[in-house]
């Protein structure tokens, strides 16, 4: 059984229909890759199956239920965690408690009890920011880390339910190329090892052709290309997509950022 | 009633909505394109009904009435030109907070201005020459200006349509209110585009007021009523929409009508005049368009507007000093008694600046660590007072079921009202509670014969053994230690944690599976039934208890008082309350012109500290720690 099953999912805003009919399914413990030009719709697709926006039609299936149009807390309960493309932790809050919070969360706390939050589930906080590398920055407050540390900070609040599934929006976008390949090292490893299957966007073609384990690609809403690397690298229409012409891969990941 | 009178009502009914209509246009012109909420519209419409009447009765005759309304709506735009260079164009960028607070302190030093020029006393205007008649319609008498109003509006709806349709200004304005960024990309000289703005919507509003001189004497009440019935109207209709404005104004005005044609009608057996609810309709249709249409009937989804407060700094625990420093406070209190045997008035105060403290902790706590900047929290603490008062007026009631009802009244209204705040924000949000504290005050001043009406409930004393003063001063000094140390618990309690993060980012708030709506709702309930509490206690500690105590001016100076101590401390609606209430005390009770003073100080809070008292000291000391 599939983690995630996708159908005929759309979604326009005013005129410009920016998902269009969509359909794809996560494997479990699959790493797969969104990829697609800037505008495809491809952070379009994460909001509707985390629940930020309701789709317009079509299904959404996550552990067998339908999730289309649920809000996103309900979803996050079910085990759907999530990473933004822009970053968003809670600013006033120290890098520790900001994963703290999410423990308490998890573990249905937030109305529950008069303790300050500063010794509750900390000690499973700190391992977390451990694992991703963090560890030292606990105590600093979240809004004076740099970006790249943001986006650890973001992946550590998201193990913190210890979801099934992951959608992890441009988790590199804005690292330097040497960053953004111990980043994603590291995310792998991480969700290999608790069998979590992650779908996401990256627009680094040299991540994305050495780390996922399969490509779907998206192109003004369209879904036109399902495969692994050498598949999407040698699909025409792929080609066309990224360069009008039919030019090989290579020179665009240059022009990347 | 009939279906006659009843339309007649509503052919009436649109002369008003005319009047409306001038301010809100103004209003929703200037939100448009400067994004600030000018509180002062309302005050520039009052200026607008004293100089039309002063210049209508020092040259009389059709020249000087027709001419003075001219003249008028142009000095009033011009007036509205130095007060966008002098001060608007400073806070632009400022938060949101501050701007409102900004445009309410004009309020308060316009009203002591009209006061010091034109005295206390109404100012009666003469009459439209050329439209003293009445024309029959439906078989009553319409006055003929009535008719002349109701076809100015439409015609100057007209002319702005048009002028924002056809001229470059217009096509300015529109881009502007459509996209802010997109206006200094385009080249324009944004700073006269934003004046040129402010000028005319000052313009229209001294006309309304202008007009207004034939049908009302110039008040000093009238800057505040016409800025919330201009809000509502804004509101419903739709921020920056002027098409949305006139129908708003329309449906406003026609609502109230509907309930002063209906009169005293008796529904299952018991009379109810619903004339009496004039001033709560239209708070009513805000609300239901607000829950509707959140951007009201006409309006866009604003763009939303970076926080440009400075990030706050995590929460930390109490250091020691401050530990000492609070147990000290604790032996103080608890010594003050002793020292009222030669300063008796020492308690009076104390028990002024306890309340305080107590009212400015409960609003801090939803407006710092929730981001709900309430505009209304004396709707709270009102509701505490009458939920004591009545008890003790009706039922003639001990002290401790006073106080054991003001808290839950309070808290009912916060959980009613709350449920309606939380759903918007920014603005929208400021303007709902200062709705809802409006509603709270018309019930208190217009539903006579429950709660005495203007006159308020007399003889709500406090019973033994708290009827010695230093008792009651320890009761209140309790009660205060144990809210505000209440609030504080909770602040550092996963609940206050998940409001904060519900403030910071809604977004990940929710993808974290926090119900940020519901976590906030409680919050706004909590904080209410706090500002009860206070609410009670003043009450017995006034004896009495009226509309006047719990209007407008208690929310600002709550909002004043948080301000004033730092939104981003804990200890800073403390210190800042206590400053506030000696402040009062001492220096406003030697002036007459109080309003002109306390908006000076909110001026040079906004421009000057905008960190407040204990934020302002948190910063040097890390200046000195860390050069
Ligand atoms: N809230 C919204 N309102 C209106 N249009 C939107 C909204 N969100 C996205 N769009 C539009 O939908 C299309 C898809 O946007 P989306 O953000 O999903 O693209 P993306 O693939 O994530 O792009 P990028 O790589 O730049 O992040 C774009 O044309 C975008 O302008
Ligand atoms: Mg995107």
């Amino acid at each position: 059984m599939n983690t995630l099953e996708i159908a005929n999912l759309s979604k326009s805003f005013g005129g410009v229909r920016a998902v269009d009919a969509v359909t794809f399914a996560v494997r479990p413990g699959e790493f797969l890759a969104l990829i697609g030009p800037n505008g495809a719709g491809k952070s379009t697709c994460f909001n509707m199956i985390n629940g930020q926006l309701a789709p317009d039609s079509g299904s959404i299936r996550f552990a067998d239920r339908e999730i289309a149009g649920l809000p996103s807390r309900m979803i996050w309960q079910l085990g759907v965690g999530r990473t933004f493309q822009v970053a968003a932790t809670f600013v006033s809050m120290t890098v520790v408690e900001n994963v703290q919070l999410a423990l308490l969360s998890h573990a249905g706390e937030i109305f529950r009890g008069w303790r300050p939050v500063a010794r509750r589930h900390r000690e499973r906080a700190l391992e977390l920011l451990g694992e991703v590398g963090m560890r030292e920055a606990a105590e600093r407050a979240s809004r004076e880390l740099a970006y790249g540390d943001i986006k650890r900070l973001e992946f550590a609040i998201a193990l913190a339910s210890a979801p099934k599934l992951l959608l992890m929006d441009e988790p590199t976008a804005g690292m330097a190329p040497r960053e953004r390949t111990d980043l994603i090292t590291l995310v792998k490893r991480l969700v290999v090892e608790r069998g979590i299957s992650v779908l996401f966007t990256e627009h680094s073609m040299d991540v994305v052709f050495a780390f996922a384990d399969r490509i779907i690609v998206l192109a003004r809403g369209k879904l036109i290309a399902d495969g692994d690397a050498k598949a999407v690298r040698e699909n025409a229409l792929v080609q066309q997509v990224y360069f009008g012409t039919g030019k090989s891969f290579e020179r665009k990941r240059e022009l990347l950022p | 009633m009939t279906v006659q009178s009843l339309l007649f009502q509503a052919i009436d009914g649109l002369a008003a909505a005319s009047g409306l209509f001038f301010v809100a246009a103004g209003l929703s012109l200037i939100f448009g394109v400067t994004r600030i909420v000018n509180i002062a519209h309302g005050s520039l419409y009052m200026l607008g009904t004293y100089v039309a009447a002063t210049i209508a009765l020092r040259f009389e005759g059709a020249l000087g009435f027709w001419g003075g309304v001219i003249l008028t709506a142009a000095l009033i735009g011009l007036f509205g030109a130095v007060i966008e260079i002098v001060l608007l164009r400073r806070i632009y960028r400022a938060p949101e907070l501050f701007q409102l607070l900004a445009t309410f302190a004009l309020v308060l030093i316009i009203n002591d201005a009209a006061l010091w020029i034109w005295g206390p006393e109404d100012l009666l205007g003469p009459r439209a020459p050329g439209l003293r008649g009445a024309i029959e319609v439906l078989g009553r008498r319409l006055p003929t200006y009535n008719v002349f109003l109701i076809v100015i509006g439409p015609l100057v709806l007209l002319i702005l349509h048009l002028a924002l349709a056809k001229t470059r200004f217009g096509r300015l304005v529109r881009a502007a209110t459509q996209d802010r960024e997109m206006v200094g990309a385009l080249g324009v000289n944004q700073g006269l585009l934003f004046t040129s703005v402010f000028a005319l919507g000052s313009l229209l509003a001294g006309l309304g007021g202008a007009l207004q001189v034939a049908r009302e004497p110039a008040s000093l009440l009238t800057d505040l009523i016409v800025i919330s019935d201009a809000f509502v109207v804004v509101v419903v209709g739709g921020m920056g929409s002027i098409t949305g404005a006139y129908l708003a104004a329309v449906i406003i005005a026609e609502v109230k009508a509907l309930c002063i044609s209906i009169g005293t009608a008796s529904i299952a057996g018991v009379a109810f005049n619903f004339s009496k609810l004039t001033l709560v309709a239209e708070f009513l249709v805000m609300a239901v368009v607000l829950i509707v249409r959140p951007h009201g009937l006409l309006g866009r989804r604003q763009t939303v507007m970076r926080s440009l407060a400075e990030p706050e700094e995590p929460l930390r625990p109490a250091p020691a000093a401050l530990k000492a420093v609070g147990a000290g406070v604790v032996v103080a209190l608890a010594l003050t008694p002793l020292l009222a045997r030669s300063q008796p008035y020492v308690l009076v105060l104390g028990i002024d600046v306890l309340l305080m403290v107590l009212f400015a902790t409960s609003l801090h706590f939803i407006m710092g660590p929730g981001g709900m900047h309430s505009f209304g929290h004396a709707a709270y603490f009102g509701l505490g007072a009458y939920g004591a008062g009545l008890l003790v007026k009706w039922f003639a009631a001990t002290m401790p079921f006073g106080l054991v009802a003001a808290p839950i009244l309070a808290l009912l209204g916060a959980l009613l009202f709350g449920w309606f705040a939380v759903r918007l924000s920014g603005v929208y949000l400021a303007m709902l509670t200062l709705a809802f504290a409006q509603i709270v005050w018309s019930i208190a001043t217009q539903w006579g014969e429950l709660t005495g009406g203007s006159n308020g409930i007399l003889g709500i004393w406090p019973s033994a053994p708290f009827d010695i003063r230093s008792a009651f001063f320890l009761l209140t000094a309790a009660l205060t230690l144990l809210g505000v140390l209440l609030l504080r618990r909770l602040l550092f309690a996963p609940f206050g944690y998940a409001m904060r993060a519900g403030r910071d980012s809604q977004l990940r708030a929710e993808a974290i599976g926090i119900d940020v709506r519901r976590v906030h709702w409680i919050g706004f309930a909590i904080a209410g039934a706090v500002a009860g509490v206070a609410g009670g206690l003043f009450a017995f500690a006034k004896g009495s208890i009226s509309p006047e105590t719990i209007d407008v001016g208690r929310s600002i100076d709550a909002l004043v008082m948080v301000l004033l101590g730092g939104i981003q401390t804990l200890t800073g609606p403390i210190v800042g309350a206590s400053v506030f209430a000696v402040l009062q005390d001492t220096v406003m009770r030697q002036t007459e012109y109080w309003r002109a003073l306390l908006g000076a100080i909110i001026l040079a809070l906004v421009l000057l500290f905008p960190a407040g008292i204990v934020g302002g000291l948190a910063r040097l000391r890390l200046r000195l720690v860390r050069p």
